[in-house]
């Protein structure tokens, strides 16, 4: 068998406990659940954005990430796959979470398989996952299932058909179906991989 | 080794006072402390450039001409030239000028400038800035070495026939350094015409700075200049000294706290531990500054940053005292013990002048 898949949980939920985590924490055993079934290994490494929050404001201002961020930021941007999840604020995703993705380097997210999901008090704010979140990683080259998962508050008590539960699975399984189909994760680093310079005098 | 200092030549309120210096009290100071440096024993002055408010760092070579005729012994560099939005012939004209004004006391950095709209106000196209830098300092490059050029590139007018004058004292060009933080591309550039590198290395962490020297002198090494070991590299570096590390943190906080670059985000402390910023002892510069081998190797020159952040004049006066007179004497005596004996100076004009005379006495 292969190496291990990698799949990276952002969470940007501010309250402990927070129903952004408890969301997160379904998708990533949906798609932990969907790759075993295809007998991968796998790995979920959670980042919890609350925790780097100072960090985060720091590397706005300074440039770089410091610290714990910075293994944050290798975690995420070496992952086979990303789910990704945000509650809504003011009609969109949070200043934190899209802070996160500020400071990443151009391109670190180029052709990663992206789960986008958001909660919010009422399903009023449901569309923000096609308005906010897609857009934001269709400009970072991301490629998002088709799936995203809305969780309202009144989800965590449903069992309705198109259920919560559902739409975690298919979504997990859409993940997993995209980070199978993806060579594992490999860029070129242009330290180890120089272009030559006679490539650059010639315009290359 | 050679050390010395760098300016960006920010025209910053003092946040302890409130006050601004006027646009001339700073070109003034400027002029000062270069002076001081000298009378310190330091080797290199160095000055930016920028081309908008609040600095004063335009028209680099009427400063460092001013400052070459009233120093005798130190290196007039800069850091950085635009390589990017600069003619070449204005660089190649306005630099060999200043080599024949002080004697040969010149070298100079490329960099690509790190303000957006420079680009579009000298009619360049910042997505651009890496072919830029290769392609115009290749101009320069030729200029200062061919007596007649014919030229055909993107970015200028084509030149035929074209003398670039004065042409560069006793044949020597003024040495180069190409400045990056985080472009291998211009790692790679240095490393293919054997010039210098060197790192910002402030502001930033000590990866960024390792990464590049040690790709600059691998390639060094793979375009035949010499083994990697021998590869020409400067750093930078930023203190803040008192006899007493507690007296330097209380007096130099509120300057980190307010500065330009990196002001209101992380604290002191955690800069001091994430960048080479040191504020403390002269003692504990001396041991962070004999650090920096460790990850880049024996290198060449190391330039401070001194005079930023609003610190007024009589302070920086102040600093390159303690600087020139506890700090450099033990790192000059301490970098030359532990440096190996085929690891070569940085390049001066007197040097390469002695370099160039050798080859052509070489009998065949």
């Amino acid at each position: 068998m292969s190496r291990a898949r990698t799949i990276a949980v952002v969470t940007a939920g501010l309250g402990r406990p927070s129903s952004t985590r408890l969301l997160a924490d379904r998708l990533a055993e949906a798609t932990d659940r969907a790759l075993r079934l295809a007998d991968e290994d796998v790995v979920i490494e959670v980042v919890e954005l609350r925790e780097h929050a100072h960090a985060i404001t720091d590397n706005l201002l300074t440039g770089f990430p410091s610290g714990d961020l910075a293994e944050a930021v290798r975690v995420v941007t070496g992952a086979d796959g990303l789910v990704a999840v945000t509650p809504v604020f003011s009609a969109s995703y949070s200043g934190l979470f899209k802070s996160f993705f500020d400071v990443l380097e151009e391109g670190a997210l180029e052709g990663k398989p992206v789960l986008v999901a958001a909660t919010a008090g009422t399903a009023r704010h449901s569309l923000v996952l096609d308005f906010a979140l897609r857009p934001l990683f269709a400009y970072l080259g991301a490629v998002a299932v088709p799936t995203g998962v809305f969780g309202a508050s009144e989800d965590f008590g449903s069992n309705a058909s198109g259920s919560l539960a559902e739409r975690v699975d298919r979504a997990g399984r859409e993940l997993a179906d995209l980070v199978l189909r993806r060579p594992a994760s490999g860029r070129v680093d242009p330290f180890e991989n120089p272009t030559p310079f006679e490539q650059l005098l010639s315009g290359g | 080794m050679q050390f010395g200092i760098f300016t960006v030549g920010d025209v910053t309120p003092d946040p302890t006072t409130g006050r601004t210096p006027t646009e001339q009290e700073r070109i003034k100071a400027t002029v000062a402390i270069a002076k001081k440096a000298e009378e310190v024993g330091l080797d290199v002055f160095a000055t930016g450039e920028h081309h908008n408010p609040p600095f004063i760092a335009s028209a680099p070579t009427t400063t460092l001409a001013y400052i070459a005729a009233q120093t005798e012994r130190i290196i007039l560099s800069t850091s950085t030239t635009l390589i990017t939005t600069t003619d070449p012939v204005l660089i190649a004209e306005n630099y060999a000028k200043l080599q024949h004004l002080s004697g040969g006391r010149v070298d100079l950095m490329m960099g690509r400038g790190n303000t957006g709209p420079v680009y579009p106000w000298f009619g360049k196209d910042i997505r651009e800035g890496i072919p830029l830098a290769i392609e115009n300092y290749h101009l320069l490059h030729r200029l200062w070495r061919e007596e007649v050029v014919d030229w055909e590139g993107k970015y200028r007018t084509p030149l035929q026939g074209f003398t670039s004058t004065p042409r560069p004292l006793d044949g020597i060009p003024p040495f180069v350094w190409h400045g990056s933080i985080r472009s291998p591309e211009i790692a790679e550039q240095a490393a293919y015409y054997g010039d210098g590198f060197f790192a910002n290395h402030i502001f930033w962490p000590k990866e960024h700075t390792e990464r590049m020297v040690s790709l600059y002198r691998r390639r060094f090494e793979h375009y035949g200049h010499g083994s990697a070991d021998q590869a020409v590299v400067g750093l930078g570096g930023q203190v803040f000294m008192r006899k007493n590390s507690q007296d330097a943190v209380r007096e130099f906080r509120p300057y980190f706290d307010n500065a330009p670059v990196y002001g209101h985000g992380p604290s002191l402390e955690d800069f001091m531990a994430q960048t080479p910023l040191t504020v403390g002892s002269p003692q504990q510069v001396i041991d962070r500054t004999l650090g920096f081998r460790e990850y880049v190797g024996d290198y060449q020159r190391q330039l401070f940053l001194m005079d930023h952040a609003g610190l007024p004049l009589e302070t920086v006066l102040e600093q390159l005292e303690i600087l020139g007179e506890e700090v450099v004497p033990v790192l000059r005596r301490e970098f030359d013990r532990l440096r190996p004996a085929h690891v070569p100076e940085a390049p001066t004009h007197a040097s390469l002048l002695a370099a160039a005379r050798e080859t052509v006495e070489v009998p065949r």
